[in-house]
């Protein structure tokens, strides 16, 4: 990691055939998670890095913990080869 | 090495959902050794349940849904670049690029790709699409927002119900022509399809059922301009969405060895590949949308599941299989569980709905949109759809499992006074359960069950 990296991305998802569409992640970070339609949720799996803390707010608040939190990439680099 | 020895090189094939998942596992379960992920999108891996929904509505861009990693899993990552075959005696793939990849232990998770409209009818014109992939989504997503007079959707299934949904969230007018009498109605039955058909029409989109499509047909310029029916009707139309199922990606895999055909890549119940011989290979794996196997709750078929939770189960079972001696391997046995969002209508679904004789509502009502239907097999309850009723399925998932009595007995405040079961209303009502143990043969084509059920 280098020093004058930006805050570090983060990444989610949520598993649709747990989440009972309780609708508190939708009160912790409106801006990440909505519904659409009474019981439909929709979120967006890479929200600015700078409201971490209420996306992470979100998924503690899960009554069935249906959200998943983690990286963009992960710390080691990526060796993605281009040709041998 | 042999298969009973702890493997040094895995190679997963296949770097979406099932793939990722399978190489977090892998390390999970303490794999050290040297890992690659080969895919053929050059995209890092990305969910592809909202590229039918948030994305086409614009709400979400396609770089807004990549996949969290949950751990570190130090792969080498070959992106963009697809395996074109295999040598099992040696445990190489082949790339396109001309590179091979050894193995000690393989992870087929190629998944599928949409099926495309035939050349010959029109398959090539400007504004002819199919959704699966980001880019996909992407071409459809600026063929929407440039404001068509119509879009033309083929097939009334979950895809062609969630595209047409936001068409119509979108103002855009929208066509479905379907070849059932229900949307839905291969997957759930016709009961359940009915209602669907009503959200259809209160959406006010422009539905043909017992309708096909004869041709696409373009200008002079190549691009779409009208369907023509098998009713003598033409539908104008400048974007077209082909939603006519899904193809197995097992092309790579032809004439190597393994029994592998344009329904899926079979393997046993602990998701070992089977060679074409019908014997586990003990060194290749199958995982996610390209599975077919004997599950036990379904005994006498393979089935193939598109489901996003099936993948992610696959996965870990696998890997926790590659990375183990056979007398500790698991069996994968989920209940079947996805969920599809259309018309404003959540609808999560349980067990194998298209396996039924008989459906019963059991909450609320088909003419709302929050109803709950039970389906039966010979008298046990096998299945349940749930509208706009995300948080009853828990109590069905374990009568499912049990077996329990069809018509179920549940109280529930919200049900009828008297549970009335209707014919189920599958076109093609289901082959009888055989009362036999699984036999892993490969059963010819065309499938018995390569499950209609959706995507997610």
């Amino acid at each position: 990691m280098t020093t004058d990296s930006p805050p570090e991305e983060l990444r989610l998802v949520v598993d649709l055939n747990r989440c009972q569409s309780y609708g508190q992640c939708v009160y912790a970070a409106p801006t990440v998670f909505r519904f659409h339609g009474e019981e439909v949720l929709e979120y967006d799996y890479a929200p600015d890095p700078g409201i971490r803390r209420e996306v992470e707010r979100a998924a503690a608040a899960c009554p069935v913990q249906a959200i998943t939190l983690g990286r963009a990439t992960e710390p080691a680099p990526l060796t993605t080869e281009s040709a041998q | 090495m042999n298969a009973s020895e702890t493997p040094e090189r895995i190679v997963v094939v296949g770097a979406s959902l099932a793939g990722l998942r399978a190489a977090e596992a892998l390390r999970d379960e303490g794999f050290t050794g040297e890992l690659t992920l080969i895919g053929d999108e050059p995209h890092a891996p990305y969910d592809r349940p909202p590229l039918s929904k948030a994305v086409l509505s614009g709400w979400l861009t396609t770089d807004h849904t990549e996949l969290p990693r949950v751990r570190d899993i130090a792969a080498r990552w070959l992106l963009g670049t697809s395996a074109t075959g295999l040598d099992l005696r040696a445990r190489r793939v082949e790339l396109a690029d001309g590179r091979q990849v050894a193995y000690d232990r393989l992870l087929i998770a190629t998944g599928t790709r949409a099926r495309p409209w035939p050349q010959q009818q029109g398959g090539t014109l400007h504004g002819v699409h199919v959704l699966r992939t980001r880019d996909d989504a992407d071409r459809l997503r600026t063929a929407l927002a440039a404001g068509p007079g119509r879009v033309l959707v083929i097939g009334a299934g979950f895809t062609g119900g969630e595209v047409a949904s936001v068409c119509r969230d979108l103002g855009l007018e929208v066509t479905v022509v379907h070849r059932g009498d229900a949307p839905l109605a291969s997957a759930l039955g016709g009961v359940v399809g009915r209602a669907a058909t009503g959200w259809y029409r209160d959406a006010g989109v422009d539905l043909r059922l017992g309708t096909t499509v004869r041709a696409l047909e373009g200008d002079a310029r190549g691009r779409l301009r009208r369907a023509l029916l098998s009713d003598g009707t033409v539908v104008e139309a400048e974007v077209a969405l082909v939603a006519a199922g899904a193809m197995a990606n097992t092309g790579w895999l032809a004439g190597f060895g393994l029994a592998a055909d344009a329904h899926g890549v079979a393997c046993d119940h602990t998701c070992r590949a089977l060679a074409d011989d019908g014997t586990p290979r003990a060194d290749v794996f199958v995982a996610g949308d390209v599975a077919r196997w004997p599950h036990p709750l379904y005994p006498g078929q393979l089935l193939r599941l598109d489901h996003w939770d099936n993948a992610v189960a696959q996965a870990r079972t696998a890997a926790h299989n590659m990375t183990r001696p056979p007398h500790d391997h698991r069996a994968h046995r989920p209940l079947p569980a996805f969920w599809s969002n259309q018309f404003g209508v959540n609808l999560k679904c349980l067990g194998l709905p298209s396996l039924a004789d008989q459906v019963v509502v059991t909450q609320g009502s088909l003419d709302e949109h929050r109803f709950v239907a039970a389906y039966g097999h010979r008298g046990r309850l096998i299945a349940a759809v749930a509208a706009d009723s995300p948080r009853v399925l828990d109590g069905y998932a374990s009568l499912i499992e049990a077996g329990a009595p069809f018509p179920p007995e549940l109280n529930a405040t919200d049900g009828p006074d008297r549970l009335l079961p209707l014919d189920a209303g599958f076109a093609h009502r289901p082959a009888p359960v055989p009362d036999r143990p699984t036999v892993p043969s490969i059963p010819p084509a065309p499938s018995l069950r390569s499950v209609p059920a959706g995507h997610e």
